[in-house]
């Protein structure tokens, strides 16, 4: 069977890191159809960015521990998928050296917005706590 | 160029998801660090957020949205074909049912996105 999709990659017939990778990024663009679609529509739809003020994120948007959990699950899965995403371009057009070098600083750079996402939608305080 | 290189929608049904993939990468960055002065300088973060609801912030907010909501429905149709290999005959009629899911929703929703520049 050699049919594979048009706009996607073929799935890997090698088996382990790529194969994995090739599933993960197809589980994690599910995840992101629901929590991307979802928190675009809450805070262009339901809220406008006119009223969105860093006092809004404290005292409204993150006041719940849902919200925060939602967000930092929302964190994991679009780092994961668009710089393995964008892995796959570098691998595209990138050899040798290079390709070394973009994808090693594509998760390095992965690693620092993991960290800095992580501490700001953990530590920044509940509200009537600061 | 760009219509006769394979010519098939199922080219353009991969550039376009390739360039909406790199943009909203590009903006995932800018999003994480915005984000992170809301903590550590929430004044900051107040002049960034001003400059996302004004017009030309507002323009860029529905490119946004758009490249989004492409990816998301071309995403799905991707691995729909993925794991229904049978459906892979109709990946172009699948292209073109993702642009109607893709003007009824986007529509709408850039009318929203953009009525304040209008009625402030």
């Amino acid at each position: 069977m050699t049919l594979w999709t048009r706009s996607g990659r073929p799935r890997p017939q090698s088996g382990g890191f790529e194969l994995a990778v090739w599933y993960l990024m197809r589980l994690s663009g599910l995840a992101l159809f629901v929590l991307a679609l979802a928190h675009f529509a809450i805070l262009h739809f339901i809220f406008d960015p006119a009223e969105q003020t860093s006092e809004f994120i404290i005292n409204e948007r993150w006041s719940s521990l849902f919200w925060r959990a939602f967000d930092w699950l929302l964190l994991q899965m679009v780092l994961f998928h668009s710089f393995m995403g964008v892995r796959t371009v570098v691998l595209d057009y990138a050899k040798g050296g290079l390709r070394t070098v973009l994808v090693t600083g594509l998760y390095l750079l992965a690693a620092v917005l993991f960290v800095l996402g992580t501490i700001v939608v953990m530590t920044l305080p509940l509200p009537g706590t600061r | 160029m760009l219509f006769r290189y394979r010519g098939s929608e199922g080219m353009l049904a991969w550039a376009f998801h390739r360039i909406s993939g790199v943009a909203i990468w590009l903006f995932v960055i800018l999003h994480v660090i915005d984000i992170y002065l809301v903590g550590g300088n929430p004044e900051a973060y107040d002049e960034l957020l001003a400059i996302y609801a004004s017009p030309a912030g507002r323009v860029g907010e529905v490119l946004l949205g758009g490249a989004l909501l492409y990816h998301a429905l071309n995403g799905l149709r991707i691995i729909l074909m993925d794991f229904w290999p049978a459906l892979t005959h109709y990946h172009r009629q699948l292209w073109y049912a993702s642009w109607v899911v893709f003007a009824a929703v986007g529509l709408p929703g850039a009318f929203i996105i953009l009525r304040p520049i209008f009625a402030p």
